[in-house]
């Protein structure tokens, strides 16, 4: 479903990974681990083509994953329905009925979304990825500010999307309880010589 | 790219939005110059087409920033960034959602704010031709201007300079016809070159704002 093969990861002009391989099958989820700073939320964000790789290939069905950042991309005066309904749309799915329900958010449909708290709002965040309908999911710290009982719920979501032929590369420090998630410690990939190309961050 | 229409005018309406200000912000500039100008009818008659452009211009600048300024802060521009839409859509949409609520409203309200300007009777019927034709350009370049300065944090100084040179043919030609229109002349070929303005921005912009827009989700 992915294979990524050689692949060197920059931020900010620095290069931040390098000779990153690994292959992700259906059914597969892949555990990114490494220190804060390593580049997990780089390479995720270079796998998503947010960022230009400066070496290697990703190879993956086009339009074929869904990404989720720290950051949720929800809008404070739309309600939670209302959220997930664009999304859906957007994605050309639907399925909020089954998302609202797998993360417990019925109840707080008509709130809007400014209202929830961090932790409620982080299943929004996650209950987004259920109505974008595609296979591959790409996460980055997906459990932040979630209680115990909110990562219950995600594992089950996660779990499910396993079993129906998804895959999922996820960065996080959480044991989710997967049967066998491959874990793909980072820090011998980091970069010996960090070079500066990027003519543009000169002038920033 | 419906949905991210009605998802944008939905944003825009509700608390916060910013719906009304460029309006608002209309109806002062008109509204202050003749304290400024002194109240001549026949010199604010003269100056009425210039004027009503003006504050239109500024107007429009004024809501700029925010075309991809919220969406950049809650992660939603990655997201759009990553989904089926390609980001030249995501930036046509935000240019025509942009002149929904801010350059309609102004075109709606022009033949009223023309009366407190004491703008002559032939003068209506240009003003609001050479708005409804002039004011998406206006759009079409801030949505790109927006994407130049997205992820600047306080980018709007940046974003309005930036934009101010390339409004220039716009505004010229637009209060053109409408001073033209005003004094009973033909207003022909300043509308033309305003129409070509529109046409040309329209058609070439949104690819612009998408590949800035590329560049600086980086």
């Amino acid at each position: 479903m992915l294979e990524v093969s050689d692949l060197s990861v920059t931020r900010g002009g620095v290069k931040l990974l390098e000779g990153v391989s690994f292959k992700l099958a259906a059914g597969q989820a892949l555990v990114l681990r490494g220190p804060n700073g390593v580049g997990k939320t780089s390479l995720l964000r270079t796998v998503a083509g947010l960022q230009p790789a400066l070496g290697g290939a990703i190879q993956f069905e086009p339009d074929g994953f869904a990404y989720a950042s720290h950051a949720d991309g929800i809008k404070a005066t739309l309600s939670v329905e209302e959220n997930l309904t664009f999304w859906a749309q957007i994605f050309g799915s639907n399925g909020v009925e089954a998302a609202m329900m797998a993360y417990d958010l019925r109840t707080l449909r008509e709130r809007p979304a400014g209202a929830l708290s961090a932790g409620q709002g982080r299943r929004l965040g996650l209950a987004r990825l259920l109505v974008t309908g595609r296979p591959l999911w790409l996460l980055d710290e997906p459990t932040v500010s979630l209680d115990a009982e909110a990562v219950g719920m995600f594992a089950r979501a996660i779990k499910a999307h396993l079993q129906a032929g998804g895959a999922a590369l996820l960065a996080t420090h959480i044991d989710l309880g997967l049967e066998d998630p491959t874990v793909l410690e980072l820090s011998p990939y980091k970069a010996k010589t960090p070079v500066t190309d990027d003519f543009d961050e000169a002038f920033l | 790219m419906i949905a991210l229409l009605i998802r944008d005018l939905k944003l825009a309406l509700r608390a916060g939005g910013g719906f009304g200000l460029a309006l608002a912000f209309f109806l002062i500039v008109v509204t202050l110059v003749p304290f400024g100008v002194g109240p001549d009818p026949e010199l604010l008659s003269k100056i009425a087409p210039g004027i009503l452009w003006l504050g239109a211009l500024l107007a429009c600048l004024l809501s700029l920033d925010r075309i991809f300024a919220l969406d950049w802060e809650d992660g939603s521009l990655d997201l759009l960034a990553t989904s089926p839409l390609p980001l030249e859509g995501v930036a046509a949409i935000k240019s025509f959602g942009h002149w929904l609520t801010t350059g309609l409203p102004l075109i709606l309200a022009a033949p009223l704010f023309g009366v407190l300007m004491n703008l002559p009777a032939t003068g209506f019927i240009p003003l609001i031709l050479s708005l409804t034709l002039g004011t998406p350009a206006l759009s079409v370049i801030g949505t790109f201007g927006a994407a130049l300065t997205v992820g600047l944090k306080r980018g709007g100084l940046l974003l309005s300079l930036l934009v101010l040179p390339l409004y220039v043919p716009t505004l010229i030609f637009g209060a053109q016809v409408a001073q033209r229109g005003a004094e009973g002349l033909s207003i022909t070929s300043p509308l033309l070159m305003l129409a070509g303005i529109t046409c040309g921005t329209i058609a070439l912009l949104p690819f612009a704002a998408a590949a800035v827009l590329k560049a600086n989700l980086r």
